[in-house]
């Protein structure tokens, strides 16, 4: 059994997201050790980069490796930021992580500015994440009022200051440049890289973004060691992550495996398998931007190289799970709706492609479909594909060019049917 | 590797090598060696946006295609401008571009010079697979300001304007807003876009999004032919084109010129010029223009053509001259060119001895400045006037006032005067002219228009307006800039230089001059501050004559 316990036993204890609880359960004291030890950058990063922790929400960039790209020689300020902008379709972990152990996050918040000498951390949270929010105030004016955040923190001369900023709404302030362009109060629009963050990003400064879950993950590995950590997970995917698995299954839900984990147990033991029993058609791996998976792909292990292998990523780790009744045609135009409806308009090839596609997409579902149809959408998510400014267009791009060549001819039968169906 | 201090990259361009400044783009640096690069959203005067994506390049090593307008050249990079990948890449974005742009070529004031249609046809060629319905947008031939005329369904929003709002006019007026395909481009809630180089938003717009209200369905821009001048409306000698149309003159009320477009000159004005210079060319075809020179006595108006009228000015000023106690006085403007100046000084000195020179650079207009490129002096030239003597800080030259009272004075036998009409000059400062008009004997007027000085005027000499001749004018800066000639003078009238020619041979002189640029080398030959400058050499973005004031 691939299951852990390291995030989602929180989800589990009464009240974990109170101090009192949280401390009870151990909480607090990675943070504790590594504040009160002094222990320098280098070393925080370097245990990081052992256990192999990977960015969770989406890309699975080394985050050990991510903070060592901060100079350390620069004066004036850097940031941290926290990505909890969660909105990828298909995905609801971090979600769970915030209204269950916001401590947790804090805790990584606190470890990971002292990585690189952030004073200051924002969390910028989806707007529709109302609950969350104010869970997670509460959370940071108790941390507060016990010393861990503010000035002097765990008595010692640091400080950091936590502010929650919450998003309005756009699905592309997740994307990390568009919500520092959010953040410094400009629309949200991606920015154009190099400068990457890490070097200029927050009003032009050394910025971190990381993804809730992953400074989640931080506490865990100071508290039981990177090599616990990394062992968990197979090679150059540390440990575990959270699942959260929907669509046809029996128990949808927010589920923690270790990486490497069979999609197949994931699918099948802990969410029960699918609903009435019937048989699976595809899966989407990691939230609706991933190349989606056919049914005989179902026994893919769930790290982030295995994934890559196949074509597809292990993305946010929101599993869609469709059973043999599913429509693919309405699916993939749902799907390009979203993508169009929240494409930033910066960018030509998204702005206009994501429309474009979703156009076709609504003739064809509408029986209006003809035969070039299925040629001309691959050839549209070819285009935009790696020629826009963020990754909105290949996240747009990759569902409708997978969907239509490994379901083929679940979409040509759609278009053929138009004869019999206008006629 | 480092030539000159400055440290140099290598790079190979479409195969062949080059060695380009560190932190050039590929875009910059390609166009330097003469590959041209599609795109939309850049412009060198502006920041860079990278939106547009049409001018993505292969470079060896990077797995996705890169915008060169951003990229700057790296040692040893191998960049490719020109492959299938490369073209494939610039039909698509071009195909996009198009996706929810209007087939509206026909009625669009910007066919004929569209970004659209141009690379459609160098880099498109494709048959349109487009089934789907436009995204309708809001605001179609929307006017959004005093000279600008917003069409948002054929924006492609590449964002310059919005740029050049914020990073060159600084007014912020431009904005894009909602999302994905239903941006739109719009101007900010209770705004106006009514800022002094509004005009500009026109020039920098690929497509016909933004058009022009005063050339808008005037001429199509296919009949238009092009002279390089520099603008007359203000001492700071903005670069421009004069965009004209002989070929269906029956167009636009039969007006010559159709618009007036910024010139590049990185020493002047960049890419940019206002909009009182931009609209100020209406003079030029209006229905007061001045076609012919007149002769008026005892209330009536004789035509005798050009020998006559200048044997009988040169007669009245002879006469004047000879007499007692009154002078002959000659007041001269910075709206004339350098030959004008220079050759209206020499006539009336050797000819006409101890007449007396009188300098203005009072103009109808507002003194409107500001630090990107309008100066308070709204003359061309009054740099050239000082420079040669002319103006009113120059030993011998009265001012306006001085003439006034002196004409008050009944001092004044005969007054030449050039462009200049004071009367209609500002509250302010016209006080007391109607009355000193009245009593000057003599007026002999020299101007492009009727004002009320010509009215008034016992000899009107019609002169060509600054598109209608060659000339030079001196800048603030002391940068002397040519204004070529786009066309023949309306009606009769004459370039000044040799309106003053005539008259210098009418009054008994000979003086030589077939052309501007000879009357120019007579000139530069005369003033240390013009010495050894040649008419040749100025080129199109002129010379600097001597360190500024």
């Amino acid at each position: 059994m691939g299951q852990v316990k390291l995030i989602s036993r929180f989800f589990e204890i009464e009240n974990s997201h109170l101090l009192p609880v949280y401390e009870r359960h151990g909480g607090y004291s990675a943070a504790r050790r590594v504040v009160t030890e002094k222990w320098p950058m280098e070393k925080i990063i370097s245990t990081v980069k052992a256990s192999n922790l990977r960015g969770l929400g989406g890309a699975g960039f080394p985050t050990g490796v991510k903070w060592g790209f901060v100079p350390r020689d620069q004066e004036g300020p850097k940031y941290l930021v926290v990505n909890a902008d969660e909105a990828e379709p298909g995905t609801f972990k971090d979600r769970q992580v915030m209204l269950n152990a916001p401590h947790l996050l804090i805790e990584g918040i606190i470890i990971a500015a002292l990585s690189f000498g952030a004073k200051e951390a924002f969390i910028y949270i989806r707007g529709e994440y109302f609950e969350p929010c104010l869970v997670l105030k509460q959370a940071l004016k108790e941390a507060e009022e016990a010393g861990y955040l503010g000035h002097n923190i765990f008595g010692t001369s640091r400080s950091l200051e936590v502010t929650i900023h919450r998003g309005a709404g756009a699905y592309i302030c997740g994307e990390e440049t568009a919500l520092l362009s959010s953040l410094e109060g400009f629309k949200g629009w991606p920015k154009l890289k190099p400068p990457f963050p890490a070097l200029k990003g927050l009003f032009s400064k050394p910025t971190i973004i990381n993804n809730v879950e992953t400074l989640s993950y931080v506490p865990i590995v100071i508290d039981k060691g990177p090599e616990y950590f990394a062992g968990l997970g197979v090679e150059r995917s540390g440990g575990a992550r959270l699942f959260g698995i929907s669509g046809h299954v029996k128990k949808p839900g927010v589920y923690e495996l270790a990486l490497g984990t069979p999609m197949r147990e994931l699918i099948y033991e802990h969410a029960g398998g699918i609903r009435e029993n019937r048989a699976l058609k595809a899966v989407i791996p990691g939230g609706t931007s991933c190349p989606v998976l056919k049914a005989g792909e179902a026994d893919i292990s769930l790290d982030f190289d295995s994934l890559a292998k196949i074509g597809s990523m292990l993305g946010s780790g929101g599993v869609i799970v469709m059973d043999e009744t599913t429509d693919l045609v309405r699916v993939l135009h749902r799907i390009c709706r979203f993508y169009a409806h929240e494409s930033c308009g910066q960018c030509t090839p998204c702005r206009e492609g994501t429309g474009w596609m979703t156009r076709i997409m609504e003739r064809i579902a509408a029986g209006e479909g003809r035969a070039k149809d299925l040629d001309n959408l691959v050839d549209i998510a070819n285009m935009i594909l790696g020629n826009t400014i963020c990754p909105l267009g290949d996240a747009a791009a990759m569902p409708v060019a997978s969907f239509i060549t490994k379901f083929r001819e679940e979409f040509e039968a759609k278009v053929k049917a138009k004869s019999v169906a206008v006629g | 590797m480092s030539l000159n201090g400055i440290k140099k990259v290598r790079v190979v361009i479409d195969g062949n090598e080059h060695l380009f400044p560190v932190g050039m783009t590929i875009f910059e640096a390609a166009e330097s060696v003469g590959i041209e690069i599609p795109h939309y959203c850049y412009h060198p005067g502006l920041p860079i946006a990278g939106a547009c994506r049409m001018c993505l390049v292969e470079i060896e090593k990077i797995p996705k295609l890169q915008i060169s307008c951003y990229m700057t050249v790296g040692d040893g990079m191998v960049i490719r401008t020109n492959t299938e990948r490369v073209k494939r890449a610039r039909a698509a974005m071009l195909e996009f571009h198009l996706v929810n742009h209007p087939l509206d070529c026909p009625v669009c004031d910007q066919a004929g010079e569209c970004g659209l249609q141009i690379y459609y046809m160098t880099h498109g060629l494709y048959i349109s697979r487009l089934l789907e319905n436009k995204v309708k947008k809001t605001k179609k031939a929307a006017q959004i300001g005093p000279h600008v005329m917003l069409d948002q369904e054929r924006c492609i929003l590449c964002s310059r304007c919005v740029r050049f709002c914020a990073e060159i006019s600084k007014s912020h007026e431009l904005g894009i807003f909602e999302r994905g395909d239903y941006s739109e481009l719009d101007i900010f809630p209770g705004k106006q876009l009514d800022n002094p180089y509004s005009g500009n938003v026109v020039d920098i717009c690929p497509v016909g999004a933004l058009t022009d209200r005063d050339f808008r369905f005037k001429t199509r821009v296919w009949y238009l032919e092009e002279a390089e001048s520099v603008c007359p409306r203000c001492a700071n000698g903005c670069n421009i084109y004069i965009h004209y149309n002989l070929k269906r003159p029956y167009k636009n009320d039969g007006r010559r010129i159709s618009r007036l477009k910024p010139r590049y000159n990185s020493e002047v004005n960049d890419w940019w010029i206002c909009d009182e210079g931009r609209y100020c060319f209406k003079f030029a075809d209006n229905d007061d223009r001045l076609l012919e020179p007149l002769v008026r006595q005892d209330s009536r108006t004789a035509r005798p053509g050009w020998e006559e009228t200048l044997g009988r000015a040169a007669e009245r000023l002879r006469a004047t001259a000879a007499a007692a106690k009154v002078e002959v006085a000659v007041l001269v403007s910075p709206q004339a060119s350098n030959e004008e100046l220079h050759i209206t000084k020499r006539i009336f000195n050797e000819q006409l001895p101890g007449c007396g020179f009188y300098f203005s650079a009072l103009s109808p207009f507002e003194p409107t400045e500001d630090s990107l490129l309008r100066k308070k002096d709204k003359n061309p030239n009054t740099r050239g006037a000082e420079l040669m003597g002319l103006s009113s800080d120059s030993a011998g030259v009265k001012s306006l006032a001085e003439l006034k009272s002196a004409a008050l004075a009944g001092k004044i036998g005969a007054l030449f005067i050039a462009y200049h009409d004071p009367p209609g000059l500002p509250e302010s400062e016209n006080r007391g002219w109607a009355e000193a008009i009245e009593r000057i004997p003599l007026i002999i007027y020299q101007g492009t228009n009727n004002t009320a000085t010509s009215r008034s005027a016992h000899i009107v000499l019609p002169a060509a307006t600054f598109a209608e001749r060659e000339g030079t004018v001196t800048n603030s800066s002391s940068r002397v800039q040519i204004q070529r000639r786009a066309f023949s003078p309306a009606g009769e009238a004459l370039p000044g230089w040799e309106i003053m020619r005539c008259l210098g041979e009418a009054l008994g002189g000979v003086y030589r001059f077939e052309n501007a640029e000879q009357v120019f080398d007579d000139m530069a030959q005369k003033y240390p501050a013009f010495a050894g400058l040649d008419y040749g050499k100025i080129g199109s973005s002129g010379i600097i004559v001597t360190s500024g004031k």
